[in-house]
């Protein structure tokens, strides 16, 4: 390793320029709880610790006030009512909930869902389970720019479509679908339309009404609120949106979600919404510069560098780049004192490259190469130096070592290579 | 993923880096692997022509830590060992060698295939070069 690193007083490493290491920037996976939001908590582990459920005493009121007062907050920053916002406890229940919700529900209209292949795997494995109860479900492909295809969805769309699912910002890649067309296509065409909220929400502007949203998942975690803690938003006019619960008990949340409300998280979640709500605006300018920085540092500095998915329609903190030669978990290895992510196969359980990566059409070698970005609200310029830098000593130093680096340099086209793969 | 401190060493240090002349009539070269599956290693060996010793020993890896470890390892146990003796070398020593967890193991077993490779190919040449390579000496 060429930089240097002393060792300070707690434990903590200290680069060169003052960057506390490990540098976290995978804001993509989870966010740290922002102060405000964890201080807004606090008091209702202990002293407010009543059961929002409980009528007739002050503990239940006291909690009942937190979720409320939460409720009116996230709803506020998406456009909608507080009486449409259902707490669950995160983005995988809410897509669970709204997709389940809804077959269950309309199955005597129709048994047809449309989703992406992109989707994350909250939504794409409850439709895969739908698929074995009967239902019809169209995967629509994504072009090499991660988007879909508008026209592809209205051929899609058939007289037993009762929802599409269809997600505002990709986890992996950071693509933004463009959802107000897609709303205002399925409103025409008379379809419910669920879309997974958990990297979008607080980040980008969304307004349910605007964009003709009929079900939207909500994460905490990604916006600086705590784990554990989401939320589906259900219309509830024009049309009005009825769910099957999947969790059934004690009908809290209008019976669409049993269970004891996680009230400290809830408001956590309240907390977090406010904050994005008042701060998106001049945080995503700060958040593009940032990321462009860091792109503009990498790329002008190495060659053979590809962004995967669209640079137009893109989360401001998002950037997922593909080095051509090095192996992503190899390069993770090297950059160890940065947290990020990788779509190649050795840092995935099922030892498959990136689904999202594959679907852009990129080939295997490409998606085993990549390496995600998350920037986010913590993330200073120096710290994206100081990442930039990191990155690139790394990946020249492996492309020493890379013999397919080697073979291209010699003019070897490394696609007519007729390759021994082993069977693994 | 928690690294051993043998795969970190290979990894941060890794032996024997670098290209032979694949032309070369002592010289054998095994490239194994496929850049879809996420690893492909290149081990060259060159051969004494005499004594069938290998004097030196190249790799270029594509692929994880544990891929770049495994034919950084070989590189340093087929030195100094005979075309035979090398071909004893087994994927599972490579895994004890540097304790490799079961989903790496095809890393060791790609390193195996590269020393065949590589021995295969020096092999071959002999085959059709013998006389010449005889006069050279």
């Amino acid at each position: 390793m060429s930089t240097d690193v002393k060792t300070a007083a707690a434990g903590q490493q200290v680069a060169p320029n003052g960057v506390k290491l490990p540098v976290y920037m995978d804001n993509h996976a989870t966010t740290p709880v922002d102060p405000r939001v964890l201080e807004e908590m606090l008091p209702y582990f202990v002293e407010k610790f009543g059961n929002a459920a409980s009528r007739n005493h002050a503990f239940g009121w006291a909690g009942e006030e937190g979720v409320e007062t939460a409720r009116e907050r996230v709803a506020k920053l998406i456009g909608a009512t507080s009486k449409e916002i259902i707490f669950t406890s995160g983005a995988t229940e809410s897509d669970n909930l709204a997709i389940k919700g809804v077959a269950e529900m309309y199955r005597e209209k129709g048994n047809h869902i449309i989703t992406a292949v992109t989707e994350h795997k909250a939504v794409l494995d409850t439709c895969k389970r739908l698929e074995k109860y009967g239902y019809r479900v169209t995967y629509l492909p994504v072009q090499k720019d991660g988007l879909i295809d508008l026209d592809d969805l209205k051929r899609a769309i058939d007289d037993k479509t009762i929802l599409v699912s269809l997600m505002a910002a990709n986890n992996e890649i950071g693509v933004l679908q463009p959802w107000a067309e897609i709303g205002k296509i399925c409103r025409e065409r008379g379809v419910l339309f669920h879309s997974d909220g958990t990297q979008a929400v607080g980040k980008v502007p969304i307004d349910v009404n605007k964009d003709n949203i009929d079900l939207l998942s909500i994460s905490a975690h990604k916006m600086y609120g705590p784990k554990g803690v989401g939320a589906l938003y259900v219309r509830r006019k024009n049309p009005r949106v009825q769910l099957a619960a999947i969790i059934d008990g004690g009908g809290h949340e209008r019976g669409m979600r049993s269970g004891t409300l996680n009230v400290p998280g809830i408001v956590g979640l309240g907390k977090a919404c406010a904050i994005a709500q008042e701060e998106m605006a001049a945080e995503s300018v700060r958040l593009s510069g940032l990321r462009d920085r860091l792109k503009d540092k990498i790329m002008n500095r190495l060659d053979e560098t590809y962004i995967n998915g669209s640079v137009e329609h893109r989360l401001p903190g998002s950037l997922n780049i593909s080095f051509a030669y090095v192996e992503g978990e190899s390069l993770l290895m090297g950059i160890n004192d940065v947290a990020v992510s990788s779509g190649s196969a050795c840092t995935s359980a099922t030892l498959e490259p990136s689904y999202v990566l594959k679907a852009l059409g990129a080939g295997d070698d490409l998606a085993h190469s990549s390496i995600r970005f998350g920037i986010g609200r913590f993330n200073t310029e120096a710290e994206v130096d100081y990442v930039a830098d990191r990155v690139i000593e790394t990946v020249e130093r492996l492309r020493e070592l890379s013999p397919l680096y080697e073979m291209a340099k010699e003019g070897i086209d490394l696609k007519t290579v007729k390759w021994a793969a082993e069977a693994h | 993923m928690a690294y051993s401190d043998k795969v970190i060493d290979h990894y941060n240090h890794p032996r024997n880096v670098g290209s032979l002349d694949k032309s070369s009539s002592d010289v054998g070269t095994g490239l194994v692997g496929a850049p879809e599956c996420g690893d492909v290693m290149k081990l060259q060996i060159k051969v004494n022509p005499q004594t069938n010793v290998i004097e030196e020993a190249k790799f270029k890896t594509f692929g994880c830590g544990s891929a770049i470890a495994s034919s950084s390892l070989a590189t340093e146990w087929v030195k100094g060992k005979t075309v035979d003796e090398a071909l004893s070398i087994k994927n599972m020593d490579i895994v004890k060698e540097l304790a490799l967890p079961p989903v790496k193991i095809h890393c060791s077993v790609l390193a195996e295939d590269a020393i065949r490779a590589a021995i295969g190919d020096w092999k071959k040449k002999q085959e059709t070069t013998k006389p010449a390579a005889v006069e050279a000496k």
